[in-house]
């Protein structure tokens, strides 16, 4: 790790910024070598707004404007198959496009920072948020980390590079901003000076790169007898990131005295029902427990910002007190048990003895609003659940039945 | 920079960029195309490939064939993953990073994922121009998967998924003319190539790799296994299908300027199809009366595209 030290106030610069917007200035100075991106709403200003860093001369970047979004993962692959620092970005019907390649990325061990504007799955085609994308690829060994901010945005997306390329994870990472709810709306961010950025990153050290000196064989075929370990290590790798992003935050909290740990928690230590919720989701929750709160209800809030890995241990001991996790979450899981964030929580609680009760709403699909009432709507319906002692698998809020 | 092998006692002391103990079959024409690619390259080169028969069987793991680095990706991806791979090279050596002056890169896939699946890979990559040259084994049908049709086979060509049956003759659709579509992209350079005219092959990669942006070959590729023919005359097929106008050589300058290669130029007239067909399990049915009509069309099919070619070529 190197050494940073704490930012002075006076080389920070504050500008309204997108979450998109926030993200392109920390790719610009993340001093990306090649990034390869092919258009898609809600992500396109954040390659819009990179190309014209780059026609403009501010970065020493390859931009590739590829054909697709699966030549976008590939061309990634390859670029940083060579050890360059890399990044691409993309949302929904893009994302999935890539998802053949978003497992050779993750095997491979490329570490390839992905951005993505959260959007819905189609059919019917829609071009608003929701987690359906992410919730897809979850499977695919790639690290996920959701946002709540356009600053948070910015600082994940700096801290991303770190995380992937260091030696005890070399794994590609996936940056979430909500589609238009976080990627189109304008917040105040406070940007770190160029070389601050550059000396907390650093230049990317490859393990072992294509290299006309030290010619290897990369992708290559293993059947029953080797495919079992490849995926074993990989498997290793992915576990050693919570220490290494216990890391990454710590040193960039001493440049800026921002962290925000593999989940927030917001009034939990006493509160008898949790919200646990991830990226936008996570301020309206805490709005709404503080509203609550007045009204002399014990509630609090949990936002998820690591998915992959998933910290199960600790969300497990932070809950643990509590009598009822109620999740809002933006994704379903058809035919499952229930919705894939509830499945996660479920599995995390399984062995604790004494297990608070969780309670899974699906809402916003397709950018569905989700206001305080539906918080709110939940929170009564998770109280009544907890009174009688059973609760349904999953149910749906803000929809018509 | 590095000579090109053009003569046997130069090849014979050009470093080999795929080793022995590779697990192609016997008579697969592919890594002999490797080897004479290997017999071209000026200096430190990259190998981005699609899967496909050469991929599967020169690296399985632990071991691998390839004496130069080497990557594989996925099905459809090589143009793409090569795309990066040039691209990175470039930017860090600007960024004074890599070491090395230049580094040639080099996507090879087989007809299925060129002609195919792949195809949007390549043509993107085409129009970006980047400085690749891609190569395409063409042994005329997905025979790693097991010898199903693709966009490469022949009409009359019998495959898994183009059956030679009571009614149906095989394969009845022509084949992509994928040297053309790529020309059209108005890139620096195309050629066709066989493994047979091995110098024409050497010189024509060389050239691919000479020019500043994308280029394009196309090698003739028998396959024994797949075509039913004898392990020892995937050569002799490769002049034939030369000879037949099955595989005409030529070279497209800037998408404008086509020039017809001596082994082809040098043919006073095309060898009857029949020959070419003779040497093969998967035309066999053709034998049958039933199908004189359809060999008819292929063949006036094959000397039409022969004129044409001969038109561009300023040959009339």
């Amino acid at each position: 790790m190197t050494s940073v030290e704490k930012v002075p106030q006076d080389k920070i610069t504050i500008e309204g910024l997108t979450g998109d917007a926030a993200i392109a200035h920390a790719l610009k100075q993340s001093d990306v070598d090649v990034l390869a991106a092919y258009p898609i709403t809600p992500q396109t200003i954040i390659v819009e707004d990179f190309q014209k860093f780059a026609a403009d001369g501010e970065v020493q970047t390859r931009v590739i404007p590829v054909e697709s979004e699966h030549s976008a993962m590939s061309a990634c692959i390859g670029a940083s198959a060579v050890g360059a620092r890399v990044a691409t970005a993309s949302a929904s019907a893009g994302l999935a496009l890539m998802w053949e390649i978003l497992y050779c990325a993750a095997s491979m061990r490329m570490p390839i920072v992905f951005t993505v504007a959260n959007r819905a799955l189609s059919a019917p085609i829609n071009i608003h948020n929701d987690h359906s994308d992410g919730m897809g690829m979850r499977d695919s060994g790639f690290i996920q980390l959701y946002c709540q901010s356009s600053q948070e945005a910015y600082d994940t997306t700096i801290m991303a590079f770190k995380l992937a390329e260091d030696h005890g994870v070399l794994l590609p990472v996936m940056v979430g901003i909500d589609g238009f709810i976080l990627s189109h709306n304008v917040e105040r961010v406070e940007m770190l000076p160029d070389d601050a950025v550059q000396k907390f990153l650093g230049v990317r050290v490859p393990v072992q790169p294509l290299d006309p000196k030290n010619p290897i064989t990369m992708g290559p075929l293993a059947l029953t007898d080797y495919y079992f370990e490849f995926k074993e290590q990989q498997d290793e790798a992915i576990w050693n990131v919570p220490k290494i992003y216990k890391q990454v935050e710590a040193e960039f909290k001493k440049m800026t005295g921002r962290s925000y740990g593999m989940f927030e928690e917001y009034k939990t230590k006493d509160a008898e029902i949790i919200i646990l919720a991830m990226s936008t989701m996570g301020g309206t929750a805490k709005a709404v427990a503080d509203v609550l709160r007045e009204k002399g209800e014990k509630v609090g809030v949990i936002r998820l910002k690591m998915f992959r890995p998933f910290p199960a241990k600790e969300i497990a001991k932070a809950v643990s007190g509590a009598k009822a996790v109620m999740i809002f979450e933006k994704a379903m899981s058809f035919g499952a048990v229930t919705s894939p964030l509830a499945m996660e929580v479920k599995s995390a609680l399984y062995d604790l003895e004494k297990k608070p009760m969780v309670v899974d709403f699906v809402v916003g699909l397709g950018g569905r609003d989700v206001p305080p009432t539906t918080f709110v709507e939940g929170y009564e319906k998770t109280k009544k659940y907890v009174e009688k002692g059973k609760a349904p698998l999953y149910e749906t809020l803000g929809v018509r039945k | 920079m590095e000579k090109a092998a053009v003569s046997i006692k130069d090849m014979l002391k050009k470093d080999q960029i795929l080793s022995a103990g590779h697990r192609m079959c016997a008579g697969c024409a592919a890594p002999t195309i490797v080897k004479l690619m290997g017999m071209a390259l000026r200096g430190p080169t990259i190998v981005c490939e699609n899967t496909g028969c050469l991929e599967v069987a020169t690296t399985i793991y632990p071991y691998t064939a390839w004496e130069i680095p080497w990557i594989h990706v996925a099905f459809e991806n090589a143009a793409a993953v090569a795309s990066g791979v040039v691209e990175a090279m470039d930017v860090m050596r600007e960024k004074g990073r890599s070491e090395d002056e230049h580094v040639d890169v080099i996507a090879i896939g087989g007809d299925g994922s060129s002609f195919d699946i792949g195809f949007g890979a390549i043509s993107g990559m085409l129009e970006r121009g980047h400085d690749i040259v891609y190569m395409v084994y063409d042994n005329g049908a997905y025979q790693n998967t097991g010898i199903q049709r693709s966009g490469a086979t022949l009409p009359g060509q019998e495959t898994t998924t183009s059956w030679a049956g009571k009614v149906e003759p095989g394969k009845r659709q022509r084949k992509k003319p994928l040297a053309e579509i790529v020309a059209a992209h108005k890139i620096p350079y195309v050629a066709t190539v066989d493994p047979y005219h091995y110098r024409d092959f050497i010189k024509k990669f060389r050239k691919a790799l000479e020019v500043e942006g994308p280029a394009f070959i196309h090698a003739f590729s028998p396959c024994p296994r797949g075509w039913r023919s004898q392990t020892g005359k995937s050569i002799e097929l490769s002049k034939l299908a030369v000879e037949t106008g099955i595989h005409p050589l030529f070279e497209v300058i800037d998408g404008e300027e086509w020039i017809m290669s001596s082994p082809s130029k040098n043919l006073k007239e095309l060898k009857p199809l029949d020959e070419y067909w003779a040497t093969q399990g998967q035309f066999r049915h053709l034998k049958d009366p039933k199908w004189d009509d359809f060999k008819k069309q292929i063949r006036d099919q094959v000397s039409h595209d022969w004129e044409l070619l001969r038109k561009r070529c300023g040959l009339e």
